[in-house]
């Protein structure tokens, strides 16, 4: 059965309040077709949760967002996300901030239905200390240890980017990393994959080994083709990070002129009309 | 390139010497010198030179069948190391890692999350990344390339690594552009280990926010010998990245 669908029709099935996981790492394989789309419906008061790039920076931008939850939000090439940082510095999102491992660990959790799962990270650091419902749990084992519960990271929607995709959602990534992409699938009430291209089932094997097919069809309730759809975040081989975009977009979120000029200028249509303006500006320069 | 030119080492070259002892006597486990260029390089050189059975990488997820030149791709892959497995790692333990701490303080708790009060930060930085994880259960050691009392303060406003006060694995020391610093006190609060050439007591202290443990007469930091720099120089460095991060 097919599960082909439009970026509008991912965006129309989520609902305000929802609590959403993004796919990607940083500034890398991110599902910024759908972020985008996201920026410009209706929906509001989103818990985000996330491994954070620029995807956080959009979505705070637009108002989107009531809470995060993330160990950071980089732009990699670019350390500090600046509309990240505004979000933060004038109180206009909640955070709920882990160590990298305790978020991997919150995904695990729920992929495996399970409340929480222990590990020593976090003791010590001020993570507890501003996040007072963590609960400690001492092993029952002769050891005792002292540790953290890292509690089941569970999410209504998923949405994540891969390089190939089939019509009922088997979906293949062919870059050097897959970050966490299954396990916020394994990890969601139901996924939304968008893709660089869709391919044929039989012709999965011309693009990678079997074990490159990392997110299966049972765990996707949705796929869409997006080329270019990770743009401006990197999408190896497929593409890099559009480095000189990066900065035109970390450089206009520097003040309200330059962000609404660029508003304006990529994000005030569809995204049919992002990848025109993206491909007339690069032609300009 | 001529032998005078060999001679004479950069205010770089030493600190990138300075980091690679970091990882004396570590062996087979992973080099995680994440904090910048300089440590990176030291990473690279120690496994060029005395640690060769060091684990680097290319930046990316590639384990290099050999220490790579800063900037290149792996030519030849010997293992896989995806976030994934990084975060694994982190807990197993076999990995020793050089951060970049935003603030530090005299038992070497570090904040790369935030400045000011947490709830409303007046800066908001990175987030606590992988710091929490890194400093509590493997080797951990800090880059710093502009020692100055903003980043050696006297309190950080989030822990985000731990010190020596707060259950740290163990941290090994701190390489700035001034000097080396290490907790090898009867307390574990931060000591002067070593003055770069160029740099004396005074300078450091004037440039710490805190009251540094100061023994009576600081060495020098050892310099790089000939070898060293024509490793960094002509095979791991040529572009000279280091001399950009830390000026002469």
């Amino acid at each position: 059965m097919s599960k082909v669908t439009t970026i509008e029709e991912i965006v129309g099935s989520l609902e305000s309040g929802m609590t959403i996981g993004i796919g990607g790492w940083g500034s890398r394989r991110k599902p910024m077709a759908l972020v985008r789309a996201i920026c410009r419906s209706p929906l509001t008061d989103l818990t985000i949760v996330t491994y954070g790039g620029p995807d956080v920076g959009l979505l705070c931008a637009a108002g989107k967002v009531r809470r995060l939850v993330t160990a950071f939000v980089t732009m990699d090439s670019i350390p500090l996300e600046p509309h990240f940082r505004q979000a933060r510095q004038t109180g206009a999102i909640e955070l709920t901030e882990y160590d990298e491992g305790m978020f991997m660990f919150g995904l695990y959790a729920a992929a495996h239905r399970l409340p929480f799962l222990p590990t020593p990270v976090g003791l010590g650091s001020d993570v507890l200390k501003i996040n007072p419902e963590l609960r400690t749990v001492r092993s029952p084992y002769e050891d005792g240890t002292e540790l953290v519960a890292v509690p089941a990271l569970a999410m209504d929607a998923a949405l994540v980017h891969m390089n190939r995709a089939d019509a009922r959602g088997n979906a293949q990534y062919l870059g050097p990393d897959p970050y966490m992409d299954d396990l916020f699938a394994k990890a969601a009430d139901r996924t939304y994959v968008s893709c660089e291209r869709l391919v044929d089932t039989a012709d999965f094997a011309k693009e990678g080994p079997p074990q490159s097919l990392l997110i299966s069809r049972s765990q996707v309730a949705g796929v869409v083709e997006t080329p270019n759809g990770a743009h401006f975040t990197d999408c190896a081989p497929d593409h890099g990070r559009d480095e000189a975009f990066q900065k035109l977009y970390a450089k206009a979120a520097g003040d309200p002129d330059g962000w609404a000029a660029f508003r304006d200028r990529f994000l005030s249509g569809d995204e049919t009309a992002y990848q025109d303006a993206v491909r007339a500006w690069r032609e300009e320069k | 390139m001529s032998e005078a030119t060999l001679t004479g080492a950069t205010r770089a070259e030493v600190c990138a010497v300075a980091c690679a002892e970091l990882f004396r006597g570590d062996g087979e486990i992973v080099a995680a010198a994440v904090a910048g260029f300089v440590p990176m390089l030291g990473s690279r050189l120690a496994r060029s030179t005395f640690e060769p059975d060091l684990l680097t990488t290319d930046g990316g997820p590639s384990l290099t069948a050999d220490a790579v030149p800063l900037g290149a791709a792996a030519d030849v892959v010997e293992g896989w190391l995806p976030f994934r497995d990084h975060l694994w790692l982190v807990l197993n333990g076999r990995r020793h890692v050089i951060m970049g701490p935003s603030q530090i303080d005299r038992f070497g708790n570090t904040n790369i999350s935030c400045i000011g009060d947490w709830a409303r930060p007046s800066r908001q930085l990175l987030g606590v990344r992988g710091g929490p994880g890194n400093t509590l259960l493997n080797p951990t050691s800090y880059w710093v390339p502009k020692h100055s009392a903003r980043v050696f303060t006297e309190k950080v406003d989030m822990v985000s690594g731990v010190g020596t006060d707060r259950g740290a694995h163990e941290l090994r020391a701190v390489v700035t552009n001034l000097a080396v610093l290490d907790f090898d006190t009867p307390d574990r609060r931060m000591r002067l280990r070593s003055v770069h050439p160029g740099v004396t007591v005074d300078d450091v202290v004037a440039a710490t926010g805190f009251e540094l443990a100061v023994p009576d007469g600081v060495p020098e930091t050892r310099l790089p010998d000939a070898e060293e720099l024509r490793i960094m120089r002509e095979v791991l460095d040529p572009k000279g990245l280091r001399e950009r991060e830390v000026p002469s």
